[in-house]
């Protein structure tokens, strides 16, 4: 008996092991950011050079920072969202435009809208690296104290945008509370 | 047809060239940095395109990596340094080796164990079969062959006369 129930268990055991595999989504990077401070970075704002904006303006509320670029097709899909996001007033979003130019990315604001507070304009991409983007839009959400302790990698749908990042904007809003 | 089965051979190897055509123009002050930065751009997995380095990608963030870790070797930064500057960004996944810790304890020993167990289980098996396979003679299955070819060799004797 026990000769027959010893191949079932080694099936068992590899088939949990393969079908959690089949959920699994490589392209999600876990990132080791989370929980620790956000990255410093001191850059100028994309409508305005000559004034600065960096990791110190996110301090003392939640807020959210999206990357996105005009040559990113799925940052389009996204914006419409951000755009809801950023009316219904439930938590500042500031932008890091990457890798884009100037013209272009504004050109993208006024024609779709601009839910950002501010955006900060990294040309060559270096604080993007610092943040690990490595595919835009990335969106990370970052408490009162500069600790990031989210990131959403991919567009943000309806769907993950209510049953995920919703909740936890308003858990870290209570908590000062 | 020699031509046709070298022209499908070109078309099968054109995508491998495509792959490896990733190229930058660096200026080395040394040979050994040199080498230092080819080892590296090795060892470093690309997040873009998940199965190939960073020297192997195409990517442009690959690029962005390429660029950095040669600043990098160029302002002497050794190789542990410059790994774990990706690897605070990116995490573990960066590397192509990961580090030994408790969450890929089963990826680095997993197949050791595995060999042990399949030697355990196979030895097992080769000290059953022998038993099985070399019953004990008792005397009186000697004596029972000792007459049995007795027999024989008195019905060919018999034959032969």
């Amino acid at each position: 008996m026990v000769r027959y129930l010893i191949p079932l268990g080694v099936f068992i055991v590899l088939a949990a092991f393969l079908y959690r595999g089949l959920s699994l989504d490589p392209k999600e990077v876990p990132s080791p950011l989370i929980g620790k401070p956000a990255p410093a970075f001191q850059l100028s704002e994309l409508e305005d050079v000559s004034v600065t904006i960096g990791n110190k303006d996110l301090l003392g509320k939640v807020s959210l920072l999206n990357v996105w670029a005009t040559w990113c097709v799925s940052c389009r899909a996204e914006h419409e969202v951000l755009m809801r996001l950023a009316e219904s007033g439930e938590v500042d979003i500031y932008g890091l435009n990457y890798k884009d130019g100037r013209p272009e990315a504004l050109r993208w604001l006024k024609m779709f809208g601009n839910p950002y507070v501010a955006n900060a304009f990294d040309a060559d991409g270096r604080v993007g690296i610092d943040w690990g983007v490595y595919g835009t839009p990335e969106t990370f959400l970052i408490d009162q104290n500069g600790i990031v302790r989210y990131k959403h990698v991919g567009p943000i749908s309806e769907e993950a945008l209510s049953s995920v990042l919703l909740p936890k904007i308003r858990e870290l809003k209570s908590q000062r509370g | 047809m020699k031509l046709r089965t070298l022209l499908a051979l070109w078309l099968l190897l054109a995508p491998v060239s495509y792959c490896l055509a990733a190229t930058d123009v660096f200026n080395f002050d040394s040979p050994e940095q040199e080498q230092r930065y080819m080892q590296l751009a090795e060892e470093l997995r690309c997040l873009v395109c998940q199965n190939q380095s960073l020297a192997g990608s195409n990517a442009e963030l690959a690029g962005d990596l390429r660029r950095e870790v040669y600043e990098m070797v160029q302002a002497g930064k050794s190789n542990e340094e410059i790994v774990s500057f990706l690897v605070a960004r990116y995490g573990d996944f960066v590397l192509y080796r990961p580090p030994v810790r408790t969450n890929t304890a089963l990826l680095w020993f997993g197949p050791f164990i595995a060999v042990i167990i399949a030697a355990l289980l196979l030895f097992r098996f080769i000290r059953r079969r022998k038993t099985t396979a070399d019953p004990e003679f008792t005397d009186a299955d000697r004596a029972k062959v000792a007459e049995a070819l007795t027999q024989v060799e008195q019905q060919q004797r018999d034959k032969a006369q």
